[in-house]
């Protein structure tokens, strides 16, 4: 074919995808472009669901996740986009703020007793919901299996102490210079490692009845541990100012022996092309202690409709079938279903088989960052107060005391 | 008489199109902020949109946060402005004289400047990287550290580190600006000033500086107001970490409107900048008007 013709073909063809579409229903919908379902996941998923329902056009865009919260906030008024893809700390202060829309009713016909609680629990807030979960993510803990083992150990630990412990023999042993490495810059991912850590200690954000608890004794105790592994030199101490991605790079370079993560991580340590470790990497539930066997940190996403969206009905149809139990079973390379049932599934077991016999074990330790809508300005605060502890400005008590006066302001205000 | 009727009408159908999108994308938002400085804009908020007078300037001058934040933006905005007007003022002497190559060096001093910020903040972030950073390695190997430390988790020296990022890229153009002014000196006082005896110290006293005055005061405005401004590389560097040690003025805006959904607050911000920045510009005038008078 010639150029000449070539471009006519591509016209034609465009045309006629124009005239297919033109009266059909239009959705918008905004993703993300790292970690979990990729890029072409979705496109798939969405020219499946395309291909299923000819009436409907669905228009993705997709941005880095630094960007989704701008874009949502510019969008969700006037609909610009119907369905987002969001982080799981923002439904509360969406719903407060009247960004997304209730979908308590829509959520009857879905059987939300096979989802796990704590991606479930996510999504609500005041008892109501606010989106359907779907991109399924929590931390683990990762290690390396040689380091342990030349270190005479044969298991991974159960609990903090019991891992402090481990870190302290491995260094002893010259094994590796700093053995922890955290993502502990002034970031969000701070409070997803504070999280998983205080909770373990039996810890939490909100007390029983709801009421901010940031300085329980529990979570000092935590904080803490974490100020007292930097000081016996157990932390890099350039955990302080890693993110995710720092500390994978920090773990695949085989400078260190245990790392928290998201299970991103894994794939990225199993890749030789990229890891130097990628023979010894182990994966484990997170650390607990006497009081809690386990604790992990949510890091799912949800998917909402925005108030603006003049197809609520459609939207929510496309929802339903990109978190479907086919769906989210197709695609299980990439991002561990929602659904309980899955995770018996063989096939589903078989994309991953260790790090689904984890998952198993782990989602039942998932814990929530705090839910409440002034998330975004106490987790500000507690990044701060937290590093100011790290880096001995203050001591730990000080530093949650002051971020307990600042919420219980903040809880306070209608 | 008609005709100018005409040409005013034609003059306006033309300009129509800018001036539309100078309200739209700039007066309406300024505007519309001024007024969200006044009202309670924070979205979670239950009374949102009610008339809130001077409740956020208040609430903001009163807090701590803005003024340590401010704290931490002056000393920014004066040690980078500094570092770059002085070095820029060397690169700008020696690029002035004659030697093989000050043409190239002349052209490939540009370079850092013609990086976008963005681009530059990543890349100090790896120079700064406790683990691969070619800081460490080089200081390492002329015996300046003992072993790779975290540059990083200190405060104080993460607010510096990210003033030598920032002077590196914005330094070449003090430069340039000072060799445009250098170059259009007269060579003849120059010469006289020799013959009469005086030094190089002397000279560059006595002649270059005064000389340069208005050029120097033009950089120190046009960076002072920029280095205020400044979010992107901290962004990109430290974002606001560590303990908030690189938090400025335009990160807490940020945080503000971005992550906590506080309009009101972010736009109360953004006002008591613009009347900071608008008290420095007064002062700078003042200061060129009166040098100006001075050489005339």
């Amino acid at each position: 074919m010639t150029n000449f013709g070539r471009i006519l073909a591509t016209a034609a063809a465009s045309l006629a995808i124009a005239a297919a579409g033109a009266g059909a229903v239009e959705i918008n919908a905004l993703f993300m472009k790292q970690a979990g379902y990729s890029e072409a996941d979705v496109t798939a998923m969405t020219e499946e669901y395309a291909k299923a329902n000819p009436g409907v056009k669905v228009n993705l865009t997709f941005v880095a996740y630094e960007e989704l919260e701008p874009k949502i906030l510019a969008a969700a008024a006037s609909g610009g986009y119907d369905v987002v893809l969001g982080d799981c700390v923002w439904p509360p202060k969406f719903s407060k703020a009247g960004i997304v829309l209730d979908v308590t009713d829509r959520l009857k016909a879905v059987d939300v007793k096979d989802i796990f609680k704590g991606a479930l629990d996510s999504v609500s807030y005041n008892g109501r919901y606010y989106g359907m979960p779907w991109l399924n993510d929590c931390k683990y803990l990762f290690y390396n299996k040689r380091m342990l083992k030349e270190a005479g150990f044969a298991n991974p630990p159960a609990t903090w102490e019991e891992l402090a412990a481990q870190a302290k023999a491995i260094k002893a042993k010259g094994l590796v210079k700093y053995p922890l490495a955290w993502s502990w810059a002034q970031a969000e991912c701070l409070v997803c490692d504070y999280t998983a850590i205080s909770e373990g200690f039996g810890g939490g954000m909100v007390g029983a009845d709801g009421a901010p608890a940031l300085a329980a004794p529990a979570n000092v105790k935590a904080l803490e541990f974490m100020v007292q592994s930097l000081a016996d030199g157990l932390t890099n101490p350039n955990s302080t100012e890693m993110i995710e991605d720092n500390v994978l790079q920090t773990f695949v370079a085989g400078n260190a022996a245990f790392a928290l993560n998201w299970t991103y991580m894994y794939a990225g340590a199993k890749d030789p092309a990229q890891s130097r470790i990628a023979a010894d990497v182990g994966i484990a539930p997170i650390p607990g202690s006497a009081s809690r066997k386990s604790a992990t940190v949510n890091g799912g996403m949800p998917l909402m409709i925005t108030k603006g969206s003049k197809n609520p009905d459609e939207a929510w149809k496309y929802i339903l079938y990109l978190s479907s139990k086919p769906v989210q079973k197709k695609y299980a390379a990439n991002a561990l279903p929602i659904w309980k049932s899955l995770f018996d599934d063989p096939a589903v077991a078989a994309t991953n088989p260790e790090v689904v016999a984890v998952s198993k074990i782990q989602y039942d330790y998932i814990r929530n960052r705090p839910q409440v809508p002034y998330y975004g300005e106490l987790s500000t605060e507690l990044q701060a107060r937290i590093q100011q502890a790290l880096l001995r400005k203050t001591t730990p008590k000080a530093a949650l005391e002051a971020v307990q006066s600042v919420a219980l302001k903040l809880a306070a205000k209608k | 008489m008609q005709r100018r009727n005409s040409e005013g009408a034609f003059a306006l159908a033309i300009s129509s199109p800018a001036l539309l999108i100078v309200f739209g994308v700039v007066l309406f938002p300024l505007a519309t902020t001024l007024a969200y400085s006044f009202m309670n804009m924070e979205l979670i908020s239950a009374d949102r949109g009610s008339f809130a007078g001077l409740r956020n300037y208040a609430e903001v001058l009163g807090s701590e946060a803005f003024w340590a934040a401010l704290g931490r933006t002056a000393w920014f905005t004066a040690a980078s402005t500094l570092l770059e007007t002085v070095l820029g003022l060397f690169i700008a002497l020696l690029l002035n004289e004659t030697f093989f190559g000050v043409r190239f060096l002349r052209t490939i001093v540009l370079i850092p400047w013609a990086i976008p910020t963005i681009v530059n903040g990543s890349l100090w972030k790896w120079i700064y990287n406790g683990e691969y950073g070619v800081m460490n390695a080089i200081m390492l190997k002329l015996g300046l550290i003992a072993e790779y430390r975290s540059w990083l988790s200190d405060p104080f020296a993460a607010m510096n580190l990210v003033v030598i990022a920032d002077a590196w890229k914005m330094t070449p153009l003090a430069a340039i600006f000072f060799l445009a002014a250098l170059q259009s000196v007269n060579k003849a006082t120059y010469e006289a000033a020799v013959v009469d005896g005086a030094g190089a110290t002397r000279r560059f006293f006595s002649l270059t500086l005064p000389y340069l005055a208005p050029t120097i005061l033009i950089v120190l405005l046009m960076r002072t107001v920029e280095k205020f401004k400044a979010f992107d590389i901290f962004y990109m560097i430290t974002k606001g970490g560590p303990a908030n040690g690189t938090k400025v003025l335009m990160y807490e805006t940020y945080l503000s409107a971005f992550t906590n959904l506080q309009y009101s607050k972010a736009a109360t911000y953004s006002y008591l900048f613009v009347i900071i920045i608008a008290g420095l510009t007064a002062l700078y005038v003042r200061a060129l008007d009166k040098s100006e008078a001075g050489n005339g």
